[in-house]
Formats: C-alpha cells, structure tokens, sequence
C-alpha cells in the first residue's frame, strides 16, 4: 500500500494542521510515512500545500501523483485535481467555500461540510480541521482510533468537553465520508511493525544537538532554520540549555565563540542571508581555534531569494567563507536521521579539533518529515575533548596554543586552574599572546592548516553505494536529494536500467574511499543538484579531476521528484 | 592575596604617554585590591588601541574582533557565571562598529563590565574621527569637519536603563581605580567610560583639555535618580560630570533570568552519552 493525499489551501487555513495529524496518527498506526511542505512567504492567503505520502513500506520522497487531494480553499481545485491518480478524490468543503455548483456530478469530487459537522458534532468552527482529518481516514479505510487516542492525549489539558468535541468531529468526517462516497475504493493494507515517530529534518538537527551536549545555542530567527532554534528552547529546561535570541547573526556566532571559549558545546544556526552576515566571525572562530557547529537551512538566494523555498545553493560559499586560511568540517544529511547522526559528528569533530563544523541542509529537508521505529543511537558519540577541572590543575604549564605535533594544541576551560587560557584573533604566540614575528606566523599556520588538516581528511565517510553493483548508469548527489535519487534508482533498475546511486553527506574535506573508481568505471555519470552552477559537480572536479557526462540542475526553488529526474535521464540532458 | 606583579604581561606597545597606560595601571590595580586571582578574570577585548590591554596583563583573554567584544563577553559569562568578565573596548570599536551590540547588551543586563577607552578618535587606524569625536572636527578622512553629532554613550546608558553608568579619566588614576571596582562589583551590566587621551591623533581632547574639564559629582550625588542622572549625562563642556553617574541595582542580571543557571554553572553541569541517547529515545515513541 503506498497513499498520497495532498492538502491545499491558504496559508493560515490549517494546512499543517491536517497534514500533520495525519501524518502522526499514520505514523502511531506503524505506517511509514514521508511528508514535504510547499509554502509561500506569508502567513495568511495565497497558495500552499501539505504532501505526504503513507505506506507500507519505506517512503524517502514524494509522488508526482495523488490519491487524495483536500481543498480549503478555492484554487485547490484548479491547481491539485490534475494532480490525482485515475481513481483518485477530491475532497471539499462546497458549502463554506460556495462551490456547490461545482461539487455536484462529479464523481471524483467528494463534498464534506467540515465546517457544519465540526458545529453541530463537535461543537465548535475550529474543529473543522479534524473533521478534515476523519474524512480522509474514512476515504482510506484506516482504522480511526489512533486518531481518537492522539485527540484524546492532545487536548487532556483543555478539558473533557474539548476532547469530546474534537472526537465527535473526527468520527464525524470519518463516517460522512465512508457514506457519501461508496465510490471510495481505496483498501488499506494492515500496517507493518511498531508505532513510528514522525520527525522532520530542522527537529533532527536541534535534537542531534541536544543529544551532542550542547549547552548553548544563539541564532537571529530565518528560514527555514528557525525551527532548529524553536527545538533548542523546547529542550533547553530538561537538558541545561541556554537559548538566546541575538540581535543579528553576526552577534549569535560570537555568542555562540564566547560560550564555547567559556568552556561549553555551542552552535548557532541560520540561512544563507544571515550566515554571511557571520563570515567574520568564522574566520575568528578559525583562528581562535574555538569549536562551533553552525547549521544552515538554504533557500534559494541570492540576497533573501524565495524565502521558504528549497535550493542547494550555498555549498561553495560555505566551503570558502571567512578571510584567510583555516579548516573546516561540513556535512550535508540526507535524512532526519542522518540530521541527528551528522549533528553528533559535527560537535565532536569541531571539538576534537577544534574548529568550526557545519550542518548544511535545505528547506526541503528541513520541513520534510520522515517515520522511523527507532533512531539510531549506536553510532552517537560523546568525548569531552577538553582539558578541565583537576586534570587541568595538575599541568605544570599551560599553553592554549601549543605547537604540537598533531596540530591539536589542549583547549582548557578558563578559570578551572591557576593558569590562564590566552587567545587572540591576530596572530599569536603558544600562549595565545599577539605576535608580528612572520616565522612563528609560519609555525602557526602550519599547525592549524596543514597538521590538522591531515588527521581531518581521515576523519571523513565517502558515500555507500545503492542500486546494482556494476552500473550503466550512476547517479550523484549530495545531501537532501538522497532520498529522491534512491526511489529513482530502484526505478530504474525495476525497468531494466542497471542503476546506482553515490549520495554524499560528509562534504568537506572530500573523503577517500572508493567511490571514484566506482565513477570513473560507469558509463553513464549524472550529478542531480539543486542548483544553477553544479557546484558539487565542480567541487569533485576541482578536487578530483573527474568530470561528470551529465548534470541534472533543478533551480526554481522546488524539490526534486522521482518522476522529474527520471524524465530528465529520458530527455538526456 | 594576588599582587600587582601576579598581573605582570608583556611590553605594551602605545605611544609613549598614551592614555591607554593608565587604564592598564587602575585595571592591575583594581583587581588585585578586589581580591581577585588573574585565572579568576577574563578580559575579552575588541580591535584597536584598547583590544591589546589584556595581552599587557596576566589573565585570561579572548582578544576577538573589532566591535564584538560584548556578545563573546556575554556568552562567556553565561557559560561560567563564576567568572569575573570585563570588556574593553574602543569608543570606535563599542560605539561604532559594536554599536548594536552595546545597546542589547544594556537590554540583556549580562553581569559584566564594560570599559571604553574612549579617546574620542581612532587610534590604530590613524586618526579618523570616532562616534565620539565632536561634530566639526576636522581630521584627514574629515576635512570638512566631522558632519555627524557627537554620540553621548553616558545618556544613552541612562537612556536604556543600564545597570551602572559611570565615567573616569585616567588624569586620576585614584577615581578611574575606584570606578573600576564599583563597575566590576555591581551585579549586571556596568559601563564605564573612560577619558583616554590619543596624545598622537587627538590634538583637541588633551590631559589638558579634560583636567580642564572634570569633575567628580559630589558626595550628596544620588546615582538612583534616573531623571537627575539623565541631566547629569547631558552636561557638556566647560564642565563634564565624572563618577558613578546612574545605578539601577533593582534590576536582575541576564543569568537570572536562564533557569538553568540558577545552580551550578553551565560549564560545570554534567553531560554523557547515556543523556544523549534518552534525548534521542524520549522523542521515540
Ligand atoms: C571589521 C573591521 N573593520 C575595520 C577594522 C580596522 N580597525 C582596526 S582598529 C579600528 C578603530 C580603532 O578605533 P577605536 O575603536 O576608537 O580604538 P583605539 O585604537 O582608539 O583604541 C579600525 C577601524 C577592523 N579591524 N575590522
Ligand atoms: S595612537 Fe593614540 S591611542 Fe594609540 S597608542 Fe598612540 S596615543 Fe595611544
């Protein structure tokens, strides 16, 4: 069984409401699920929808096509229907929204008064979104009592007479929609497995950062990465957090260089627009040695772009941001649960060795939202890499910037032991104290470039390979297309294609590994990235030489589908 | 007890006579009279003439960017609110290119003091006027005389309801050490303003020109008085007011307000894999 329903509507209409009820409770019920959101930069009218696609087995993108479409609003009709299956349904509110006319003779258009049931059931307008959600339920033939169960858990707090309502106007849609479209022939399988979380990618990233001891976070609110500050304020009680919201971006990266410097994990977060507004402060973060993680959620620039869109386009700005010279770690998840697993990596990286590590994703990961039974907790790490308390009280001396052979020079906590911790955004001695001598500039450079770099490089995973294991043709790609380009390869080979996919999602530095013999053997290579300038392709090529036969861009500021990249392979590109 | 050599650092490298000398001099001063051991005080200082004093001492330091001491401070602090924070800052550095900061840093009220070396010029870049250089002063970069108001830090601060607004000059290195200690000593946000002469670019704001000038607010001054305070700040000219010029200790500092922080501090509350994994897990269903 593989469903998808579509909401559409006006911002403000409750979209992500209904989407994301339904999205739990299929989830609670042990569907997998996969969701995308489409929205414009306001927060009421024009025109946005809710995707999600509930399934049997493993969901990792979203359908060009749809079994279920609600409508609340008018335009739905005109932009979604010619998006349904053959068999599939329009549901909507003709009376609220004065379409009778419209509703009627029509077989694939079914007409649900949300608005009245959820008056006379469940007592109250409001409600009228959960009678949207019983309707769909009841057009799939799924079982309504998790839904009944989450209501129930959901509105505890308000009161008996809330819960009531909000079940009598679940049961409401549910039934309507069962009698009053027989033509409804949709049959669910019985789901697989256990209750399923439901997380999207911007959670991912702010729980990989509570599960990495962070301790501080600073971030200036943009999309789509605010959403990583509102999950680090809904955890900071619980796990001794500090959030604090700065006056801009260039203040939340030296909020975020001053806690760490003060002896505590720290992150900040933003888009493309605030992250280069931090550039400075990365170069002071490279040259202090002081770790950070910072997260950026992309959206298509230049300058503020379309702000709650989707691109790849700040790779080779990220990669080459801040004045001068200094490494740097970035990693691009795929998935939320690689969110959380390269979050981890970042944290433990940019402290090892100290230095800044980022978290790249897009707003199409950022707000999709994926099932898992479990997260993987196994590969989660945790070292304090810093020299603290009686450790730190026991050295004879104490040099923050020692010239060691690994590069790694001890980063101690301030205040900890009678020694001092000297750091300086000039130039510097081992102490840490502001030099102009140009042979310990040299000392210093080498150090903190080309000895750590080394022990960097090793630290990175190339990407596993998926499809057949002697291709014709090989995809490429890197970060939020994962999953799109792994539904692409099992259609192709299912077609008879010998497809496989090499999907990147630690960047910088380029890992070693195998995966360019694997490359340089298939006949046909294409990098899939949403972008204008391939700036992946040419970052493997910068580094390798290597020149891919194809590159499949994608730049309006959508996400990529299965269906989009296949057709681009057929055309050739 | 620490001693004034505990604080010895490098050979500073200012113009003979520079004003910055004297606040090197009140700062040693001040701590060692407040008790406080070097490893017990971080300085976090900006660019410019102001940004090198750390390096002349002994203690802690993260000497940053132009213009951001204040957030590093205030996230320092956060981080171990044990630690004793100043930042020092240049009049261009805190009021021109941090100026956004300043004013948050009033709003937030973090327990850290603030010391402007405010020579009312830009020293390291060679004299280019400064927030704080008098409107009509003509310099190289200005020659038609600076077109800008002179920018008043003091009424802001009392504007924005700082915690502690106090101004000095290192003419009298007696008071600058006394405002030093009641600046580091109030809970939340301090700033103090300090008279720097730039015996190199600034030729109009002289030792002179200020001796000239200040004067200590008297014994029956009461700091608490906003209002009076907010005319005290706006004295200027043949007479400029010093000393604590407005206190409002009723106000929490910024750590309070973070629950977390009401105990232990950030960087000694514990984290281990096991935490990581319930957070993880917690959200599981
Ligand atoms: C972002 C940035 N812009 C400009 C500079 C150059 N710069 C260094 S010091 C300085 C001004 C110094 O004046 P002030 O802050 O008043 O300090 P003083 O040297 O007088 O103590 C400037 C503009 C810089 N280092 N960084
Ligand atoms: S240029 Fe001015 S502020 Fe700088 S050291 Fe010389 S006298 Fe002092």
């Amino acid at each position: 069984m593989d469903y998808s329903v579509k909401i559409g509507g006006e911002a403000g209409q409750g979209i992500q409401t209904v989407g994301g009820l339904l999205a739990e409770v299929a989830g609670t019920a042990g569907y997998h699920v996969f969701a995308h959101q489409d929205y414009e930069s306001r927060v009421r009218g024009g025109h946005n929808f809710y995707q999600l696609r509930i399934s049997t087995g493993r969901a990792t993108s979203s359908r060009e096509k749809v079994d279920i479409v609600v409508g609340l609003d008018k335009a739905s009709l005109g932009l979604h229907k010619p998006e349904l299956t053959e068999r599939g349904i329009f549901i909507l509110d003709a009376e609220s929204l004065k379409m009778t006319g419209e509703a009627e003779g029509d077989p694939g258009l079914v007409h649900v008064p949300f608005e009245r049931l959820a008056v006379e059931k469940g007592g109250s307008p409001i409600m009228a979104n959960v009678v949207a959600v019983g309707a769909v339920m009841g057009m799939l033939g799924m079982d309504l009592s998790p839904l009944l169960d989450l209501l129930g858990a959901r509105f505890r707090k308000k009161g008996e007479q809330v819960v009531r309502g909000n079940i009598d106007a679940a049961r409401a849609g549910y039934d309507y929609a069962r009698e009053k479209c027989p033509q409804c022939s949709f049959a669910p399988e019985k789901p697989v497995g256990p209750p399923k979380l439901v997380i999207d990618g911007v959670t991912a990233v702010g729980l990989g950062a509570v599960a990495s001891g962070c301790k501080f976070y600073a971030a200036y609110p943009m999309t789509p990465s605010t959403g990583v500050l509102n999950t680090m304020a809904a955890h900071a009680k619980e796990y001794g957090i500090v959030v604090e919201q700065a006056e801009d971006e260039i203040a939340a990266l030296q909020l975020a260089l001053g806690a760490s410097f003060g002896g505590v994990r720290a992150m900040t977060g933003s888009s493309g627009g605030g992250f280069a507004l931090m550039a400075e402060g990365l170069a002071l973060a490279g040259m202090t040695e002081t770790p950070v993680v910072i997260t950026i959620g992309m959206r298509p620039g230049p300058a503020t772009g379309l702000p709650t869109r989707t691109e790849q386009g700040d790779l080779l700005f990220v990669m080459h941001a801040g004045h001068g010279e200094f490494p740097r770690v970035i990693f691009a998840p795929g998935t939320p649960e690689q969110a959380v697993l390269l979050t981890n990596k970042a944290f433990d990286l940019a402290e090892k060795y100290q230095i800044p590590a980022f978290v790249l994703f897009d707003q199409y990961l950022g707000d999709s939202q994926w099932t898992y039974e479990k997260m993987n907790t196994d590969t989660l790490v945790y070292t304090d890499y810093r020299v603290r308390g009686e450790e730190f009280r026991k050295l004879a001396q104490y040099k923050r910037h020692a010239l060691t052979e690994s590069g790694v020079s001890p980063l101690a906590v301030p205040g900890d032991a009678p020694h001092v911790v000297v750091t300086d955004s000039d130039e510097h001695d081992e102490e840490g104290h502001i030099i102009e001598d140009g042979g310990l500039r040299r000392k210093m450079v080498e150090k903190r470039v080309f000895r750590k770099w080394a022990h960097i490089a090793e630290e990175m995973k190339g990407p596993e390979p998926y499809g057949s294991e002697d291709p014709e043709l090989l995809l490429a790609g890197w970060g939020s297309s994962c999953g799109v380009l792994r539904e692409a390869v099992d259609a192709l080979n299912a077609r008879g294609t010998r497809a496989a996919m090499l999907c990147f999602t630690e960047i910088f530095p380029l890992p070693s590994g195998d995966w360019l013999d694997r490359l340089k053997a298939a006949r046909r290579t294409v990098c899939v990235e949403m972008n204008a300038t391939a700036q992946f392709s040419r970052y493997i090529t910068m580094e390798t030489g290597f020149t891919f036969n194809e590159i499949i861009k994608r730049y309006d500021g959508r996400p990529f589908s299965v269906g989009y990249v296949l057709g681009a392979l057929d055309a050739g590109h | 007890m620490p001693d004034i050599k505990d604080y010895k650092g490098q050979t500073p490298a200012w113009c003979p006579g520079c004003g910055n000398f004297g606040i090197l001099r009140s700062l040693k001063r001040a701590l060692v009279e407040l008790g406080l051991e070097p490893h017990q005080v971080l300085v976090v200082s900006g660019i410019g003439q102001s940004g090198k004093t750390p390096h002349y001492m002994q203690c802690n330091t993260f000497n940053g960017l132009h213009g951001r001491t204040l957030p590093v401070a205030t996230a320092a602090r956060l981080a171990n609110h044990e630690m004793v924070v100043i930042a020092e800052a240049g009049d261009g550095d805190c009021y021109g290119e941090g100026g956004n900061h300043f004013l948050h840093a009033m709003r937030r009220n973090p327990n850290i003091t603030l010391l402007v070396h405010d020579n009312q010029i830009y020293g390291l870049t060679k004299g280019q006027a400064s927030p704080t250089t008098a409107e009509g002063t003509v310099t190289k970069t200005q020659p038609f005389g600076v077109p800008s108001e002179q920018l008043n830090p003091v009424a802001l601060a009392v504007a924005m309801d700082a915690g502690l607004v106090a101004r000095s000059f290192v003419g009298d290195m007696e008071h600058l050490t006394e405002m030093m200690k009641a600046a580091i000593a109030h809970k939340g946000f301090a700033l103090l303003d300090i008279f720097q002469p730039c015996v190199t670019f600034n030729k109009v704001n002289t030792y002179d020109w200020y001796r000239k000038r200040v004067k200590p607010v008297g014994e029956d001054y009461d700091p608490e008085d906003r209002l009076n305070a907010f005319e005290t700040a706006l004295i200027w000219g043949e007479e400029i007011p010093v000393g604590v010029l407005y206190r409002n200790p009723g106000r929490p500092a910024m750590e309070e307000r973070f629950p977390v922080l009401a105990g232990t501090p950030l960087v000694k509350q514990p984290f281990d894999l096991e935490t990581g994994r319930r957070a993880i897990d917690s959200l599981a269903l």
